[in-house]
């Protein structure tokens, strides 16, 4: 109908150009208009395909293989950085990881099949309404912002003007679902798990959004393109605010709930934390949103401190080749320093924990503000 | 107990209910190495009171001894501890030697001596490894159990068997070291004496894991000695004593070699002690593998015994890679043993872990169990 | 009471006992660094007492029972962490009576060493903090290491 996707008078981004959606436009384009030809040989000159293929509906089919899209794309790049987690941490342990399909990336594929296949348990004295419910809450919140975050500048969901802050809201709801689900399954394990969420949370949640206000401070802007903008612009947000690049690795650790911090999962003492009671499939699924959230504070920390999508002085034509690959490229390099955490350090306590985020997080975050306001006010950004 | 612990609420109005609760860790649960329970009323997270329930895998060992003739209790006497097989088998030979009267050769003597520390070692490598999951950190597990497959060959090549070894006789120990096996022993040594320090360096340079050692598990030595805690867990609590020195068996009194104390009484000095002791072990290998290459190849290494005991009683004790073991001997004069009665440090060392995790909290009681330990095998009998 | 002597010879020990008990304990015999005593039950929590206090017997290896048919015997393995020096005492229950006062408030590691004999061979520990069983199912109401208690293939 209309050759290009941003002709058509329901395209739902304006004036930007948005790359997933263009392919998935044309995609609609080859089936809906192999469906509309189809039905056409059958019933010549129905309503039906012509329906198909006028604007309205194709745009509407096209948002539904957009989602698709995007969500596929975010589901292979977090098994990827599963399979990397495995080969990795193998490496460090001094072994191999996992092996078979694919380099082992296959194993990944085959385990979640596995536990779609498991007996689906639900204990008897749950509060079943809320065991389901916060479970679907945590895995669907995880999903939605692993797919909110863009890519590049052409491969986004919504370009929201404070996008940095509505993905960190939805990023912090979790513990809340975990403190409530943890309650839910009537088990002391979960409780103490739950609690245990609650407790990192406010350890970590301050410091965070401390930093996340002083790149915003820096950037000028709550924006995720603009504040990529203005790391291109000048440097890479890390050599000025090396301090808070170091706090935020640490409590995006924590957010993720990854190693150090995974004190409400602590399987050495609470078997396995908040997840106890939940068997198969429902575990299977925390642990894909675990990932999610993981991938998540990595393409944070991208966004906020290594420059996003851009490769810092190269012309526009080299970054305009392959964003998005650039950017998860960064983000699987933050997540090997993760991994090497992982495999270097033990669990903390949690009084331990509430004592960094409160005396070490807290400080240092307060610190970095100073700097970045200092460097404001001499002119320097 | 309620009404001690009433919370005043902050806005003053009715003060809150708190409770303590039970928490049952065990018998599967990921602390519990083996088959145990150990009941804990958490405030909280603090552990206020903790009861350890040992007894799934009593098996009525000392009973079944009495329907075995003495050498039919070699291969059991394995099976008491699957960690460290060696050191029961001694002691049981030991104390039937000590029963007949009769002085085992020399050669014997240094193998059997080669053979404990071997043991040691790998007890101890083992106990490390469970500490690394405990903590939560998997890399310290694989690579001490790395270390430890390499002991596990070289009790390969001395009795064919790599864990329940089946090697001790009574009057000697079943085969002469096999030809090369010194050399082994002393390349593994050395090899285990540079490697173990990659372990060492993981753990004892993160300041993670010394948060969570130090100044958890405290006990004082008076505590300490009237709970009957023996062993490393012992030593590092101030205590002077070994047997290997100070109550010599075998040939101990001939090797030079130190008996690591530390006074801090803490996880960490408990720590400490068995990575010290690791060393010392590889010096006695040492020594013991020089002595016996010096006493030749036609020396001899076991004696023809008779398979009655004499009417009477014996016992012996010994240094256990967990501390002391004692066995107590009845004789009737036949060929079956009267009473045999085994006396287990781990029996000993978790009834006294009331006291051990009492105000600590719940994220530090796989920690402060681990120094114990935990071979339930022997403790059970 | 005497000064604690913190590292006695097993001359010191029998001289010791022999002074302070008369005959109500018999020294059976005496090895390098092994002492065997017999004491009969009235007394066997003031021998152990007076070893652990005056002789500085800090560590008790182990309480031991022995089913001897006719009488039950129970045996403390004291040690001393200083010379590593053991005594072993061995105190002879009638059958009929089988009662013995406990050590564990001396002790406190005696304490599962105490309730493990009272649940294989009967014998009541009086005094005792919690004498209950410990390694069998609380459901027995036999005591298997007896030797009424007859194994498989046991004459």
């Amino acid at each position: 109908m209309f050759k290009d996707p941003m002709a058509n008078p329901f395209y739902p981004y304006g004036g930007a150009y948005n790359l997933p959606y263009d392919v998935s436009y044309k995609l609609w384009e080859i089936i809906g208009g192999l469906i509309a030809w189809l039905i056409n040989l059958v019933f010549p000159g129905n309503g039906v395909s012509e329906w198909l293929i006028s604007p309205e509906p194709s745009n509407a089919f096209a948002l539904i293989i957009f989602m698709l899209i995007i969500f596929i794309v975010v589901f292979v790049c977090t098994l990827l950085s599963l399979w990397m987690e495995r080969k990795v941490l193998g490496r460090i342990m001094d072994r191999r990881g996992t092996m078979i399909g694919l380099k082992g990336f296959l194993q990944c594929v085959a385990d979640g099949l596995k536990t779609f296949m498991k007996e689906n348990t639900i204990p008897k004295k749950i509060d079943k309404m809320t065991y389901m419910w916060t479970l679907s809450l945590i895995i669907g919140a995880s999903v939605l912002i692993a797919c909110m975050i863009p890519l590049s500048p052409r491969w986004f969901v919504v370009d929201y003007g404070t996008g940095l802050l509505i993905i960190m809201a939805i990023f912090a709801l979790a513990p809340f679902f975990i403190l409530v689900s943890g309650w839910a399954q009537n088990n002391k394990y979960s409780l103490i798990g739950g609690m245990r969420a609650a407790e990192l949370m406010i350890s970590y949640e301050v410091p965070i959004l401390i930093l996340i206000a002083t790149t915003c401070l820096l950037a000028g802007s709550f924006n995720i393109g603009d504040i990529v903008n203005a790391q291109f612009g000048s440097t890479w947000f890390i050599i000025p605010q090396i301090v808070g690049f170091i706090t935020f690795i640490f409590c995006a650790t924590a957010e993720a709930e990854r190693v150090p911090f995974d004190i409400a999962e602590a399987e050495a003492e609470l078997v396995e934390g908040w997840q106890t009671e939940y068997a198969g499939m429902k575990w299977g699924l925390i642990m894909l949103a675990e990932y999610f959230r993981g991938y998540v504070s990595c393409a944070m920390v991208v966004i906020m401190y290594l420059g996003g999508w851009l490769i810092p002085f190269a012309p526009a034509e080299i970054n305009g080749w392959a964003p998005e690959i650039v950017f998860l490229l960064k983000a699987w390099f933050v997540f090997f320093i993760m991994i090497v955490l992982r495999g270097a350090l033990a669990r903390v306590r949690t009084d331990q924990i509430v004592n960094i985020g409160w005396k070490v997080f807290m400080p240092l975050s307060v610190i970095n503000l100073a700097i970045v306001l200092l460097l404001k006010i001499g002119g320097i950004y | 107990m309620a009404d001690e612990r009433k919370l005043e609420c902050a806005c003053g109005a009715a003060p809150m209910d708190t409770d303590k609760m039970w928490v049952i860790m065990g018998p599967q649960h990921p602390f519990s190495h083996g088959l145990w329970t150990l009941k804990a009323q958490i405030d909280g997270e603090i552990v206020t009171d903790a009861e350890p329930i040992i007894g799934y895998l009593h098996r009525g060992w000392e009973k079944e001894c009495e329907n075995r003739t003495y050498p039919k209790i070699i291969p059991m006497a394995d099976r008491l501890c699957y960690a460290a097989s060696m050191t029961y088998t001694h002691l049981y030979c030991m104390t039937v030697e000590k029963a007949l009267g009769i002085d085992v050769p020399e050669k014997a003597k240094y193998i059997r001596m080669v053979a404990d520390e071997i043991c040691r070692i790998q007890s101890h490598l083992m106990w490390l490894a469970a500490v690394g999951t405990d903590l939560g950190n998997l890399t310290v597990f694989l690579w001490a159990m790395r270390e430890r497959e390499f002991f596990m060959d070289l009790n390969l090549r001395l009795c064919g068997a790599r864990m329940t070894t089946n090697f001790p006789r009574i009057g000697g120990v079943r085969n002469d070291t096999t030809e090369l096996f010194d050399r082994d022993v002393l390349r593994c040594v050395e090899r285990f004496e540079k490697a173990i320090w990659d372990v060492i360096a993981l753990v004892d340079d993160s300041s993670i894991f010394l948060s969570r050692m130090k100044g958890t598990g405290y006990l004082t030595r008076e505590q300490c000695v009237n709970l009957g805690i023996t062993g490393p867990a012992m030593r590092g609590n101030g205590v002077d004593f070994d047997i290997r020195r100070d109550d010599p068996y075998d040939n101990y009194d001939k090797v030079d070699f130190e008996v690591p104390v530390l006074k801090d009484g803490d996880s960490y000095s408990r720590y400490m002690v068995r990575i010290e002791e690791m060393f010392q072990s590889c010096k006695i290998i040492k020594q013991a593998m020089r002595k016996v290459a010096a006493l030749g190849k036609n020396a001899p290494y076991r004696l023809k015994v008779p398979s009655r005991v004499p009417a009477g009683r014996a016992f012996m004790r010994m240094e256990d890679p967990r501390g002391e073991s004692l066995m107590y001997l009845v004789s009737d004069g036949t060929d079956k043993p009267y009473r045999l009665k085994v006396r287990s440090p781990i029996f000993v060392n978790v009834s006294a872990s009331k006291p051990l995790v009492q105000g600590s909290r719940i994220a530090d009681v796989p920690v402060i169990m681990a120094m114990i330990d935990m071979c339930l095998g022997e403790t059970d009998r | 009471m005497s000064e604690t002597i913190r590292d006695p010879t097993e001359d010191r020990i029998r001289s010791e006992l022999e002074s302070r008990f008369g005959d109500r304990v018999r020294i059976d015999k005496t090895e390098p660094r092994r002492v065997y005593v017999t004491v009969p039950r009235e007394d066997v929590f003031d021998v152990c007492s007076f070893i652990r206090d005056a002789l500085c017997f800090e560590h008790v290896s182990a309480v031991t029972g022995n089913d001897m048919v006719d009488r039950m015997e129970v045996v403390y393995h004291l040690s001393n962490y200083n010379t590593g020096i053991m005594i072993e005492i061995t105190t002879v229950l009638p059958a009929d009576d089988l009662r013995v006062k406990s050590v564990s408030s001396l002790w406190e590691g005696c304490n599962w060493h105490e309730r493990e004999t009272y649940e294989l061979f009967g014998i009541v520990f009086e005094g005792h903090p919690k004498l209950e069983r410990l390694l069998t199912p609380d459901t027995y109401e036999f005591y298997p290491f007896r030797k009424s208690y007859k194994l498989r293939g046991q004459p």
